[in-house]
């Protein structure tokens, strides 16, 4: 190995896809892993991209979204508090996982599943909330799929399609945080290396950097 | 971080060898079972799809003669034919069959980075068949909404299939991409990082190369139909208004409005569009290894070639309304998307110049999988000829729809693409089982392919200037349309007839010469490339014996001067025999980084 693979820094990426053996000098399931999400980014793109036209399209006037997510804790309702509260959780998951990583390559067992335990546990709460969420719009507003009591039909259809979606990727990322947590709690990857421990972190993040897209642009936009 | 590549892991590498028939050939992680059971299973449902449009063909030949469909299943048909064409077969075909077969082969790796995946992607795949093919036996059959699938006539009452056929489709179609996208990270990421020892990208056979930047098409493109695919569904199922505008249905206004069709048809095509190259680009690949071996030439500009795909890879996201001229837009944007078009001839015509100048002064054999290269030669270049009229819009708006779009898609996409698989299969059906093919049948069905083929499209393309609509039951008697129209119509039939018999000659051949071929050897081509290299033919599990090979040469050392035979292996050191290929490397001196 040269010494511009070993150090990295020096290594451009023309030298690293002039290279044989590998493009990347990282492990094939990191590379697998931002491959897939590149892929996801563009089913994400597709939604966000179909939510914008379908509001342009749309004939009745777009509800106030600040009104729709208001919660009053006795006084005056405030705006999109528990959507705040739920991008709070979500990005200090990252934080949390960011640490799951940094101990796993130090090969720190027992720290690198409590904070991965603690990731999938924020992670789940943030879907907790979205169902408390869900579950008010439907019962106590009546927002459908195909109707809502605030004018375009077409704001039901996005809001359940798209935070539903990102719900799903939250709902598995957990499962997956916590298949990983407890496979490195019983020294599954004492001699394979914790690189999964980060893929399953860039998972995470990616989870949450959609959620702050979806965030400006369906709950401020 | 100590982290070791994996061609240099060799020796830790983990094998799930099978130990029982079913882990072998039904559950099995072994890339070449894996790519004949793809294959297989997408030639099976091509032949559904062909005589589905055999059917048409009859229909529309013969309009009072054959009572065979109504004008519901000719719809379901076109739908089907169409969508199992492109989707179910090519694609799943060219990647992954082909993909699965040649990719570890050529890379000189011991299977896909990830076997399981793979394995779960063939599976997927068939659980995506199995529902498409359902959709025949529910009440109202399936969808007759013609493979674009246009809202909002998909699922009003006049369609047929309008209720449960489009439902299984959509749904077909969201599995197949799971599947696509378990198989297709797998090709992508085995490509990138599990080459052996000296082989460089710019040492990769095409055929890696193109089916390479068609799988990252596909994972940036399948997304768009996902995301249509369930909006849709989410309209027929749950009463949204993605793509329902407001519509009076015989009087009655649906519960839909404000939607915009128009945002189908976009994100449609940003699949649609790249969905053709998918499907081109390796065929372009393989073909140009076909012709490179059987011309006992290299292949001409080599690095101009990969550009050409990449170019053509990065430009077929920016066209995609090109298939929407006649839905109105903006005269900028079609100026805009007209222009993208006609830039894609640029680097196609490049391909297309290439292959010729590999013919030329070539020591040319001609073998059955040469002569299917070399037609599918002729195919391209009728086919991307049309396409330049298609391309611009005031040439476009006239002949949409007419069979002048049905000759050029099918010249282009649909025979071009079936002759490189001809041709392909042909090729590497000696590796594959160790046998020969017979010749003469093979050549007798190309001729017949081939012939057959401009016997039935070259009639459409003047059926379109005449004005001949596509996807019409049956045309009745118009002012415009001369009797005799009728008449090139019959003959066309005759001839799809003919072709599609002598497809049996293709199943015939292949399954007879399993049993009775010659013994092939392992290289009976003398091909240069790494797959013929390999110790075992077929080859075993783990394809390389006890250690990985070191690739030291192109994949296209044809021909060389000083050389002792007319061609060099890729795992032939260059102190044993010289070279013509232009970048210089050498994997036992430096092995991380290129001399350039």
């Amino acid at each position: 190995m040269s010494e511009a693979a070993i150090s990295g820094s020096n290594s451009t990426l023309v030298d690293d896809w002039s290279a044989d053996k590998q493009a990347y000098h990282v492990p094939w399931g990191k590379a697998m892993m931002w491959i897939f999400l590149v892929s996801d980014t563009f089913i994400f793109t597709c939604f966000l991209t179909g939510y914008l036209h379908v509001r342009l399209s749309t004939t009745e006037p777009w509800p106030l979204q600040s009104e729709i997510f208001a919660l009053s804790f006795g006084g005056d309702p405030i705006p999109l508090i528990l959507i705040a509260l739920m991008t709070f959780i979500l990005i200090t998951s990252s934080g949390t996982m960011a640490l799951a990583v940094n101990f796993g390559y130090r090969r720190d067992k027992v720290k690198t599943f409590w904070f991965m335990v603690a990731t999938a546990a924020l992670g789940a709460s943030f879907v907790g909330m979205q169902v408390f969420e869900w579950s008010k719009l439907i019962l106590e507003e009546g927002v459908r799929p195909w109707t809502n009591p605030f004018g375009a039909t077409q704001f039901g259809s996005v809001f359940f399609m798209i935070t539903g979606f990102h719900g799903l990727h939250v709902t598995v990322g957990v499962i997956y945080l916590l298949t990983v947590a407890f496979k490195v709690k019983n020294g599954h990857y004492d001699k394979k290396g914790y690189e999964i421990v980060e893929i399953a972190g860039l998972y995470w993040h990616f989870v949450d950097l959609v959620w702050v897209f979806i965030f400006a642009f369906f709950y401020l936009l | 971080m100590a982290y070791v590549p994996l061609a240099d892991q060799d020796s830790e590498m983990e094998m799930h060898h099978p130990h029982s028939w079913v882990t072998k050939y039904v559950w099995s992680q072994d890339h070449k079972v894996i790519a004949i059971q793809y294959g297989g299973l997408a030639i099976a449902v091509g032949v559904v799809a062909l005589v589905l449009s055999l059917l048409m063909r009859m229909q529309l030949g013969f309009p009072e003669t054959f009572d065979l469909i109504d004008p519901s299943s000719y719809y379901q048909s076109v739908t089907m034919h169409g969508m199992i064409m492109v989707v179910y077969m090519l694609t799943a075909l060219l990647l992954g069959g082909f993909g699965n077969y040649l990719i570890p082969l050529m890379c000189g790796a011991r299977d896909m980075v990830f076997p399981f995946l793979n394995m779960l992607s063939v599976w997927v795949y068939a659980l995506s068949v199995i529902i498409l093919m359902s959709s025949f036996f529910v009440s109202g059959g399936p969808t007759g909404a013609g493979w674009t699938l246009y809202p909002p006539q998909t699922s009003m009452a006049g369609t047929p299939g309008h209720d449960m056929g489009i439902v299984l489709m959509l749904l077909s179609l969201a599995v197949f991409i799971v599947a696509f996208t378990m198989g297709g990270l797998n090709y992508v990421t085995t490509i990138l990082q599990y080459r052996c020892r000296g082989l460089t990208m710019m040492r990769l056979p095409l055929t890696v190369w193109g089916i390479f930047i068609a799988t990252i098409l596909g994972l940036f493109a399948f997304p768009a139909l996902l995301v249509s695919a369930i909006m849709m569904l989410f309209d027929i199922l749950l009463g949204t208004s993605f793509f329902m505008p407001a519509v009076i249905e015989s009087g009655t206004p649906l519960d839909h409005n404000g939607g915009s069709p128009i945002l189908f048809q976009h994100l449609f095509w940003f699949f649609g569009h790249p969905e053709v190259y998918i499907v081109a680009l390796p065929a372009f690949g393989l073909v140009s290894d076909v012709l490179s071996t059987h011309a006992r030439k290299n292949i001409f500009g080599y690095r101009m070639m990969v550009w050409a795909i990449i170019a053509i890879g990065g430009l077929s996201f920016v066209v995609w309304a090109h298939h929407m001229y006649v839905s109105g837009m903006h005269p900028y944007f079609g100026f805009f998307f007209a222009t993208t078009t006609l830039i894609i001839a640029v680097p196609t015509a490049l391909k297309v110049y290439n292959w010729v100048l590999t013919l030329w002064e070539g020591d040319i054999r001609l073998n059955a999988p040469m002569y299917f290269a070399i037609g599918f030669i002729f195919t391209f270049i009728h086919g991307g000829l049309t396409g330049l009229f298609l391309g611009n819009v005031v040439i476009d708006l006239p002949l949409s729809d007419t069979y002048f779009v049905v000759a050029h898609f099918h010249m282009v996409m649909g025979v071009s693409p079936v002759l490189v698989i001809f041709a392909a299969l042909y090729h590497w059906y000696p590796k594959v089982t160790g046998r020969m093919f017979h010749e003469g049948m093979a050549k007798a069905h190309f001729w017949i392919t081939f012939l057959g083929t401009y016997a039935i499209y070259l009639p459409m393309h003047y059926l379109g200037f005449l004005g001949v609509p596509r996807r019409y039951y049956a045309m009745g008697s118009t002012d415009f349309i001369p009797e005799s129209a009728q008449d090139l119509n019959a003959a066309i039939t005759i001839a799809a007839l003919i072709v599609g018999a002598a497809q049996i000659l293709f199943f015939i051949n292949i399954f007879w010469s399993l049993r009775n071929g010659k013994k092939a050897g392992p290289n009976p081509w003398g091909s240069a490339s790494l797959e013929w290299q390999t110790p075992d033919t077929p080859p075993k599990h783990g394809n390389w014996g006890d250690e990985l090979p070191t690739v030291y040469r192109w994949a296209y050392d044809y021909s060389v001067p000083g050389a002792h035979e007319d061609f060099i292996p890729q795992n032939v050191p260059e102190s044993v025999e010289p070279t013509a290929d232009e970048q210089h490397f050498d994997p036992d001196h430096d092995a991380s980084k290129a001399d350039t």
